[in-house]
């Protein structure tokens, strides 16, 4: 039931009187109004403080434990009203969520015991309004972390029967585990730092030879710094081998980027022994040693900082693209603008419009080297405009990413951006899913064939009206009214799945329509449902297959359909909504077969060719029953 | 609604600051001022102007008074309310024409006396009053006959209200067929419309039309 319009209802109902004079079935028995409960108010005792409400108010909602009849177990006969023992201040905003639809959080509330009374009366915590959300949901985050923390305090022991990989893997993502973790932590940060400063100092002059010019001390100590290099890529190399061997995701861990960074820095190295001494390899060779340098990344394993930096520039992905494109948009114009406005002047260094983009990209940044200068006085000008327009664009960006990294990092327990999506997305399934309850509600009941009200159908079982009493007077109103339309448009409401289904199995058969007497149709379109897909409805079985072969007179004890089936032979020619033999309180499920049924006995004097094919296509649509009426007058 | 073409462009500035709305062209400021507080006129004129007894429409009140405090509803919320009870289609263009037939007085807004006479009329009027209701309603252009146009817009927006997973699968034309059966059943000197006359001529002849008209007594 849409919750908080239910006061509505009675409108929507009475709207419905657009739909009467154009439907061509018969409408279903409107459910009777039970003995008129609805204005009458119910009194609720917490904890000594009453609450006073309407009962339909409390209807609204009708799988929480108020709306349900689950408070009858609360209910004090003496003093005729429903006593719980819970706090008050809580339930004013359980209440509330009746009264107005929205559940709110409040924030002098503890987390947990809010928690705690929305169980008891069955609210789920999802439905807690967009307001009073995100408060919720940090509250809840904070209480669960300091649970966590709690918990690893108690944790240090660590859990039997871990397998040695496992232990190896926990001693490498968390140091503090064990001293020989710790150590291990250390060695590599020192190796590290080794392997920088090696690199570094490779390339500084280091003293003359004799006869020769200064010479690095890469060149002059060679083995030594051979030895070095060799020290360090073994124990890289073997460290990386450890960690690939202990990860619990091996083909995860190689994509990772720490261990691309890990297999860049040792690379070089290997390639360098493959390699000879050869002169035209020894450039490229030379290239390979660049990436040395990025040893120094494995450094972000060991600082948390490095690590937040490189997410926050990640996640400010937007604002630098931002940043590179306007500057690149800028750099261009102005360029251009420069090279042009310098074309006259001789001597010029502003050769072309790519060589403009030196000076352009200096004087935006305000770096000024003051190689390329403009002579003119229009050069001069937009030089100057250059500069100034190159402080502004470049600032704009900039305090976002700034703000960006200082949030993220003053919050850096915070968890990943795409898990919270995920759980913004789980939080809306879960809302989406109590929500389809409603409009699953009515299909559900329709298949449970709760609209056969008429008592005297002895085939109601003992379930059926059980099932009857629990749905609300308000639900039945409101399947009423669904119904209503489905006779209207001579349609049925279906779930999802059954019409995918339908239509999958429209797609495989194939009925071509040569009937004369029916609009040339084309034959995929016009049979997408089939004879197969009825067996999902039991109660038509009688009426489909080979129904249309029996006798106009057949009347069956059938609640469902086939009744009205007989009924509506007695007056095969005329127009369908003269039936005077119909009866009005027939259960409700009336569906097309059984008017396709009529329709299959009116078109019986078409040529035999079609009668195969046709009444399979018949069954297709409603609308062939208007055609053929036409035909049939 | 004013059509947003010539007034909206992508460069226009006051699109972005938010308190400027281009449906109305007004900021927000000014709506607030403008907001409309309206009180009915009292439950013993209404319960003479209308068969609803004190009861019934203090029930009724208080319904409509949630869900819009402000005392009148506008067509958005009469859409949105009406599309809570059909959550499987798109019920707007049939809550618009609703909301059209509703509006005796072509303002746009209901107030409380509106939406209460025209309940009246439908709950607890004579067969007559119903379905001059119910063609009023059809008569989009309130000119007292109802053209093959006008029926296949209210047609289409009451299959509109069935979604799109329906059995059988929802054909195009399903409900233009359902027009020409109408216009063929109603439109008796076949000159491509059906006044009221003819209308209730028709209606009062048909049975279950008679019948389904009869639901609406236990309604409320």
């Amino acid at each position: 039931m849409a919750a908080g319009v239910a006061a509505w209802l009675p409108f929507a109902r009475a709207a419905a009187i657009g739909w009467m004079p154009v439907a061509n079935l018969p409408m279903p028995v409107a459910p009777a109004g039970k003995n008129k409960r609805q204005d009458e108010m119910i009194i609720l005792n917490v904890s000594g403080r009453r609450f006073e409400t309407w009962r339909n108010t409390l209807d609204r909602y009708p799988d929480t434990l108020l709306g349900s009849s689950e408070k009858e177990f609360f209910y004090n006969e003496e003093t005729k009203e429903y006593f719980f023992d819970r706090d008050p201040d809580v339930f004013r905003s359980v209440l509330n969520f009746y009264r107005t639809g929205k559940l709110h959080y409040p924030r002098y509330e503890c987390i947990s015991s809010y928690d705690e009374e929305l169980a008891f009366f069955g609210i789920i915590s999802e439905i807690i309004g967009d307001c009073c959300y995100e408060e919720y949901k940090d509250r809840k985050r904070e209480n669960a972390e300091r649970l966590m923390d709690d918990q690893e305090d108690n944790k240090d022991a660590k859990p039997p029967n871990m397998t040695c990989r496992e232990t190896m893997w926990r001693a490498f993502e968390n140091p503090h585990t064990s001293t020989m973790a710790l150590v291990f932590y250390y060695v590599t940060g020192f190796f590290i730092a080794v392997s920088v400063i090696t690199n570094v100092v490779e390339t500084v002059p280091c003293g003359t030879s004799p006869n020769q010019k200064e010479v690095p001390c890469g060149e002059r100590y060679t083995v030594a710094f051979f030895c070095m290099d060799t020290a360090c890529v073994m124990i890289f190399t073997v460290e990386y081998l450890m960690r690939l061997f202990a990860a619990p995701s091996r083909y995860r861990f190689m994509r990772s980027v720490m261990s691309i960074i890990d297999v860049v820095a040792i690379l070089p190295y290997y390639i360098g022994l493959v390699m000879t001494d050869n002169e035209d390899v020894s450039g490229a060779f030379v290239t390979l040693r660049v990436f040395r340098v990025f040893r120094i990344f494995k450094f972000s394993r060991h600082s948390q900082g490095l690590r937040i930096l490189g997410y926050t520039l990640k996640s400010c992905a937007s604002e630098l693209g931002f940043l590179l494109f306007s500057l690149t948009m800028a750099i261009i114009i102005f360029a251009t603008v420069m090279f042009y406005a310098e074309k006259g002047s001789s001597s010029s260094k502003f050769t072309s419009i790519p060589a403009s983009f030196w000076y352009t990209i200096v004087t935006m940044t305000t770096l000024g080297y003051g190689d390329m200068v403009p002579k003119t006085i229009a050069g001069k000008i937009f030089g100057s405009i250059c500069s100034l327009s190159g402080v502004l664009v470049i600032a704009l960006p900039v305090p976002v990413i700034v703000s960006n990294f200082s949030r993220i990092y003053h919050q850096n327990q915070r968890a990943d951006k795409r898990r919270a999506q995920k759980m913004q997305k789980a939080r809306l399934a879960r809302i989406r899913i109590s929500k389809q309850g409603t409009s699953n509600a009515f299909l559900h009941s329709k298949r449970n064939g709760l609209f056969s009200e008429a008592p005297e159908f002895t085939s109601s079982t003992e379930e059926d009206q059980r099932l009857n009493k629990s749905t609300s007077l308000l639900e039945s109103q409101h399947h009423h009214l669904l119904h209503c339309l489905e006779k209207t448009t001579n349609h049925e409401f279906v779930d999802q799945q059954y019409y995918q289904q339908s239509y999958l199995e429209a797609g495989l058969q194939n009925y071509p329509s040569r009937s004369p007497s029916l609009s040339s149709r084309d034959g995929v379109s016009g049979t997408c449902c089939t004879r197969r897909s009825k067996k999902q409805h039991a109660p038509l079985q009688n009426a489909s297959g080979p129904a249309h072969m029996q006798p106009l007179t057949q009347v069956h004890a059938h609640p469902r359909g086939l009744q009205e089936l007989s009924t509506i032979h007695i007056q095969p020619l005329s127009t369908s909504r003269s039936s005077l033999n119909m009866r009005v309180d027939e259960p409700a499920s009336l569906n097309c077969q059984s008017s396709q049924i009529t329709t299959a006995i009116i078109s019986i004097p078409t040529p035999p060719v079609t009668t195969s094919d046709g009444d399979a296509h018949l069954r297709a649509g409603p609308a062939h029953q208007n055609v053929v009426k036409v035909s049939a007058l | 609604m004013k059509s947003r073409s010539q007034d909206q462009s992508l460069s226009d500035s006051r699109e972005l600051d938010r308190s400027y709305d281009p449906l109305t062209g007004s900021t927000a400021d000014d709506e607030e001022l403008s907001a409309v507080r309206y009180r009915p006129e009292g439950l013993d004129p209404l319960v003479q102007k209308t068969n609803f007894s004190r009861r019934e429409l203090q029930v009724l009140y208080r319904g409509f008074k949630n869900e819009c405090p402000s005392g009148v509803v506008n067509e958005e919320t009469f859409k949105s309310i009406y599309s809570q009870f059909f959550p499987h289609g798109d019920s707007s263009m049939y809550a618009h024409f609703l909301f059209e037939a509703f509006d005796t007085r072509n303002n746009g807004s209901v107030t409380f006396e509106d939406f209460v006479v025209s309940l009246s009329i439908i709950l607890r009027g004579s067969i007559t009053d119903k379905l001059n209701w119910a063609f009023n309603l059809y008569d989009l252009n309130k000119d007292g006959c109802v053209t093959r146009e006008e029926m296949t817009e209210i047609m289409h927006s009451i299959y509109d209200m069935m979604g799109k997973y329906t059995y059988p699968c929802m054909e195009d034309n399903a409900p233009k067929e359902h027009v020409d059966n109408f216009f063929q059943k109603m439109d008796k000197n076949n000159d491509g419309v059906v006044t009221i006359e003819e209308f209730l001529e028709t209606c009062q002849k048909d049975e279950s039309i008679m019948q389904s008209m009869h639901m609406f007594d236990s309604v409320i």
